[in-house]
């Protein structure tokens, strides 16, 4: 069976390295280079504390079991020469800062301690003995073990390295133009900026930009960009350990509003330098730099680590999180065009959610047992209804 | 003798006075002009490397003069990534080398 | 009537400013120097004045007169120690010109100006290619040796040996000798038989470019008078030492730079300079939205206006050219940009500079190509970047495994030009080793590493209490 991938970013590396390892013909294709969109400008929290309980945690909780394993296999399988997809288990911490966030993060807590997720209450001297550094005035603190990271881009690169080994292709500069369709409408590949390709199913994985891709194979996706920009600091000495969040992350992740919110995640990198994001704005696809945006992140940053004053900004970047009107990824093939898969809508946890997004398809395109429900992630959940209806009118 | 001062006495500028300024840098003064840049007064006591770099440990001093390379950065009066040679040096300022280690891994789940 | 705000007080920025002021706009003038003068007119500082300080500098005069004028007129302001730090585009095409002002890299206070125009003259800094040992105490940017020379009066070493390629190394050789240094050798990279091909096949261009000749002229004669040796074909393939410079391997090179065997030899010193030509300073113009050349140089037209509304380039920029090119493209901008045309009469002169030096610029690069081959003189363990320390045996050993084209993600698995400097040192040589070309194309993902949104790191601190669009105009002075 032939499978074209549409997107080089996490999610179409994981979903071509599941089905190459299970014996599909893979094709990735990109029209630009390998981890040149999202994937490439954002940060690379796993994570299960940002979530509330429903579908989405307990694809943050898959993939928080599966990504160790990954980690493994990718460094057994690419050895020692390849470069590290810093894999670090490192935990999570997040805190509120202000009186009234208190309660609501550890009701939220709580909720998430009721489905099973490892979300310890310390209290304040425990949190500053995990982060030495941070704010001494905060008031309430949540530890989350299972929180993890990996440094993106590199990760993108292994698994589809692993993915190529399997046999997988790649091809790059090469744009997905539109769809060929076989006597039954069924789609039967793609037509690209450099021929035709033929496939017996086709996977839309192109991120922020699968929307326009879904309309050019001839089906309406409400995939939408949600701006987010990060800071990055020079190198300093070893003073965040674990990703440390302001509470305040939680409300800013679910809501739909168009206006500039920022919540404060910061984390140390391998290199030694600093993270600071990040924003979230609905602006299109502008990509210019807009100072209030940084100077915001920056302010809030300093509530958590004051120490950060007077620390140097060296970078800022930014991306555009993939994100569905219901705040849910789409996972699953598409009934209005037969052998078309959608993964995608990842929003702002699209690196987590990657190696367990790709199994839940391969499960799909293999008939067999999915480790999760897949109806809540299906294009036709009655949550996105609404939404298609509108797109399509 | 190598990285030093023009001896004024024979420079075809023919200088005219100047004032004396003292910076410390691991525990010793060091005297230049006053005007100089950090690396300058530093240069002109042929110390060539201040700072020391996070992977293979190696020294470091001037490289481009002209704030483009960082190669140069020290930790001023406590104030980090201070760029040595676009710093003028202010008498009685402490300077001192920067060695960035690169962090540890934190692996730690469950603690 | 118009704000100019030119960015750069080196010559091409003094130029502008100046011109523009005659044309009647009102000028603001930034630069994150302490002194104006740029890279050409490097100079001491107030607090050491000097008898004849014009002996290190050519066209000193026209320096003194162009700052004396500027200085004492009322309708320019010029802000050193102040960088522009980033550049912003808003939806209504105008920018946003944020600057930091205070101690270099220390507490500063941001302020953001709106002008009516703008002129980009940051100038370029020297490119350095990599080479075994150039990480050593006691290597230097050719410039470096320049800068320490004219502006703090210290030879950056007693026995030094002088590298790379271009007419850039006659005046650093010049001023290492009137600081005391002995120069124990300079190493042009290019051949005599391309130079004389360029330098003098069209010899009435160079009685154009007449008085930039007889500096060359003059650099020439100090160099057979000091008995400097001077060997073209010849470049440093390695550099010796410990925790300092001890000594250099020189070797003949190819006509394409790589090393021939056999001709090897170590000269013993304690500085190396070394220079093979410059890389422009386009952080600002990139962050502008300004279009780049295939060169890699903002691309300007006939009036020095780049492809943004309202923003106007001049100097090494636009074109490695000389202090003269600066000159005419920093008054042709300044004058065009306050409102003027560049037929006008009052900026003739300098568009028949501006065209005559043009024509040498281009002669002069064409003489001094970098050689396709430089890299087989680096080593596996050789460091490329600087800053990341990432050496060549990784940068090849990652592109090969990942069998990557994007440059983005090049960077994020190798970490080179993601340090410090931001790939300023390393960029063009990182990129050239990736892909084998240094085009604007080279790479599947569009990008290069010329974006820097941020142009010079800032404290947090001082982000955080930058003004919340408090925009004034470039004249607003706190
Ligand atoms: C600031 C920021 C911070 C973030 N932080 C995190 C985090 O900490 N943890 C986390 O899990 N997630 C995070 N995210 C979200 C995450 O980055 C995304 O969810 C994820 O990268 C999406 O990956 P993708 O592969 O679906 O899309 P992309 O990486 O965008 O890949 C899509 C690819 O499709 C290609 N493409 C598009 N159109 C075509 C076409 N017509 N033909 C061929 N190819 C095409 C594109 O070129 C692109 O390479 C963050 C996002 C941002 C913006
Ligand atoms: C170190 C060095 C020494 C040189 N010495 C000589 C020499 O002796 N003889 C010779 O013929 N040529 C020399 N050159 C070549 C020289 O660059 C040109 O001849 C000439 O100076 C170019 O003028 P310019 O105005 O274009 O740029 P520059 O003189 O380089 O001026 C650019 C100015 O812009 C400022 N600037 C840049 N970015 C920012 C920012 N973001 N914010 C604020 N300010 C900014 C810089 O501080 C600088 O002062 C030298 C070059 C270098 C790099
Ligand atoms: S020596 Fe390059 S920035 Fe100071």
């Amino acid at each position: 069976m032939r499978v074209v991938v549409i997107g080089a970013g996490i999610t179409g590396a994981a979903c071509a390295r599941v089905l190459a390892r299970a014996g599909y013909d893979v094709t990735v294709v990109e029209r630009g280079a390998v981890a040149g969109g999202t994937s490439a400008m954002c940060e690379g929290n796993l994570l299960v504390s940002d979530k509330t309980p429903g579908p989405e945690l307990d694809l943050a909780v898959d993939a928080a079991v599966r990504w160790p394993l990954v980690a493994r296999e990718l460094q057994d399988e690419l050895g020692p020469g390849f470069p590290s997809i810093e894999f670090e288990p490192k935990g999570g911490l997040v805190v509120s800062t202000t009186a009234e966030g208190a309660d609501p993060l550890r009701g939220f807590a709580a909720s998430q301690r009721d489905v099973g997720i490892d979300a310890r209450e310390i209290g304040a001297d425990d949190a500053l003995e995990l982060e030495p550094h941070l704010n001494p005035e905060i008031t309430a603190a949540v530890y989350y073990p299972q929180d993890a990271q990996v440094q993106p881009v590199a990760a993108v690169e292994a698994l589809l390295a692993s993915a190529r080994r399997a046999g997988a292709r790649v091809m790059t500069s090469t744009e997905v133009v539109g769809a060929l369709r076989d006597a039954t409408g069924r789609i039967a590949g793609v037509r690209t900026s450099r021929g035709d390709l033929h496939a017996d199913l086709v996977v839309n994985a192109a991120g922020p930009w699968a929307g326009a891709v879904a309309g050019t194979l001839g089906v309406e996706l409400p995939v939408l960009p949600r701006r987010g920009m990060v800071l990055v600091t020079t190198r300093m000495p070893h003073r965040v350990f674990r990703k440390v969040y302001d509470a305040d992350y939680v409300g800013a992740t679910q809501s739909g509003d168009a206006d500039l919110q920022t919540s404060t995640v910061v984390e140390s990198t391998a290199a030694g330098t600093v993270l600071i994001g990040s924003s979230r704005q609905r602006v299109g696809f502008d990509d210019r730099l807009d100072v209030e945006v940084i100077r915001e992140i920056a302010m809030k940053s300093l509530r958590l680590f004051p120490f950060l004053e007077d620390m140097q900004v060296l970078r800022t970047y930014g991306g555009f999180r993939p994100y569905m009107p219901d705040h849910l990824p789409v996972i699953g093939e598409d009934p209005r065009l037969p052998n078309l898969y959608h993964v995608t809508g990842h929003e702002g946890a699209g690196i987590g959610l990657s190696v367990s997004s790709a199994e839940l398809l391969l499960a799909q395109v293999m008939d067999t047992e999915s480790p999760l429900d897949p109806a809540p992630f299906a294009i036709d959940r009655p949550t996105l209804a609404p939404h298609l209806q509108e797109v399509a009118s | 003798m190598s990285a030093r001062a023009v001896d004024p006495r024979r420079d075809p500028i023919q200088p005219g006075p100047t004032d004396p300024v003292t910076i410390t840098f691991e525990g010793r003064e060091y005297v230049g002009v006053r005007g100089q840049s950090v690396a300058g007064v530093l240069l002109a006591n042929n110390v060539l490397d201040w700072r020391t770099t996070s992977t293979r440990h190696e020294p470091r001093g001037l490289f481009c003069g002209i704030g483009v390379c960082f190669d140069c950065v020290v930790t001023v009066d406590g104030q980090r990534d201070v760029r040595a040679c676009q710093r003028t040096a202010r008498d009685g300022a402490q300077v001192e080398r920067q060695h960035d280690e690169l962090p540890r891994r934190v692996e730690e789940a469950g603690s | 009537m118009t704000d100019v705000l030119v960015v750069g007080a080196g010559p091409a920025g003094l130029a502008a400013a100046a011109a523009a002021r005659r044309r009647g706009a009102m000028v603001r003038v930034i630069d994150s120097a302490e002194r104006t003068g740029g890279q050409y007119w490097r100079h001491l500082p107030e607090s050491r004045p000097s008898g004849r300080e014009s002996v290190l500098h050519h066209q000193w005069g026209a320096y003194q007169s162009l700052r004396q004028a500027l200085e004492s007129d009322s309708g320019c302001t010029i802000d050193t120690e102040t960088q522009v730090w980033a550049i912003e585009r808003r939806a209504d095409g105008s920018l946003r010109v944020n600057l930091a002002y205070g101690d270099v890299d220390g507490t500063r206070v941001t302020e953001t100006v709106v002008p009516d125009r703008l002129v980009l003259a940051t100038g370029a800094h020297d490119r350095a290619l990599p080479v075994p040992g150039w990480t050593l105490p006691g290597v230097f940017t050719a410039g470096a040796a320049q800068a320490m020379a004219k502006g703090e009066r210290i030879a950056v070493g007693d026995r030094v040996v002088v590298a790379g390629s271009g007419p850039f190394l006659f005046p650093v050789t010049a001023s290492l000798g009137q600081a005391g240094a002995r120069v124990v050798g300079v190493f042009e990279a290019s051949r005599p038989s391309r130079m004389a091909r360029h330098w003098l096949a069209r010899p009435w261009e160079l009685m154009g470019a007449s008085h930039k000749v007889s500096e060359l002229a003059g650099y020439v004669a100090h160099h057979l008078r000091g008995r400097v040796p001077y060997r073209t074909g010849f470049g440093v393939v390695e550099i010796h030492g410990t925790d300092r410079v001890e000594a250099v391997t020189v070797a003949r090179l190819d006509a394409d730079w790589a090393p021939v065997p056999g001709t090897e030899r170590r000269i013993a010193c304690d500085a190396v300079c070394l220079g093979h030509g410059f890389t422009p300073r386009l952080e600002l113009a990139v962050a502008a939205g300004c279009e780049l050349t295939d060169e890699r140089f903002v691309r300007v037209d006939g009036e020095q206006r780049t492809s943004v509304d309202g923003v106007f380039a001049a100097g090494e920029i636009t074109a490695i050219g000389g202090v003269d090119l600066a000159l005419a493209e920093g008054e042709i901008a300044g004058w065009v940009a306050a409102g003027g045309r560049s037929a006008d009469a009052s900026v003739r002169a300098a568009r028949r500079a501006r065209d005559r030096f043009a024509r040498f610029a281009e002669r002069i690069a064409t003489a001094h190509p970098i050689g396709a081959s430089w890299s087989t003189w680096l080593q596996d363990d050789t460091i490329v970047c600087r800053c990341e320390e990432v050496d060549a045996g990784t940068l090849a050993r990652v592109a090969e495994s990942t069998a990557s084209v994007g440059l983005r993600s090049l960077k994020l698995t190798t970490r080179a030009g993601l340090g410090l400097c931001q790939g300023r040192i390393c960029g063009r040589s990182v990129e050239q080793l990736l892909s084998g070309s240094s085009g604007c194309a080279a790479f599947a993902d569009g990008a290069t590493t010329d974006r820097r949104p941020i142009a010079a790191p800032l404290r947090i601190g001082d982000l955080a209490r930058a003004p919340q669009s408090t925009e004034t105009s470039p004249h607003h002075i706190p």
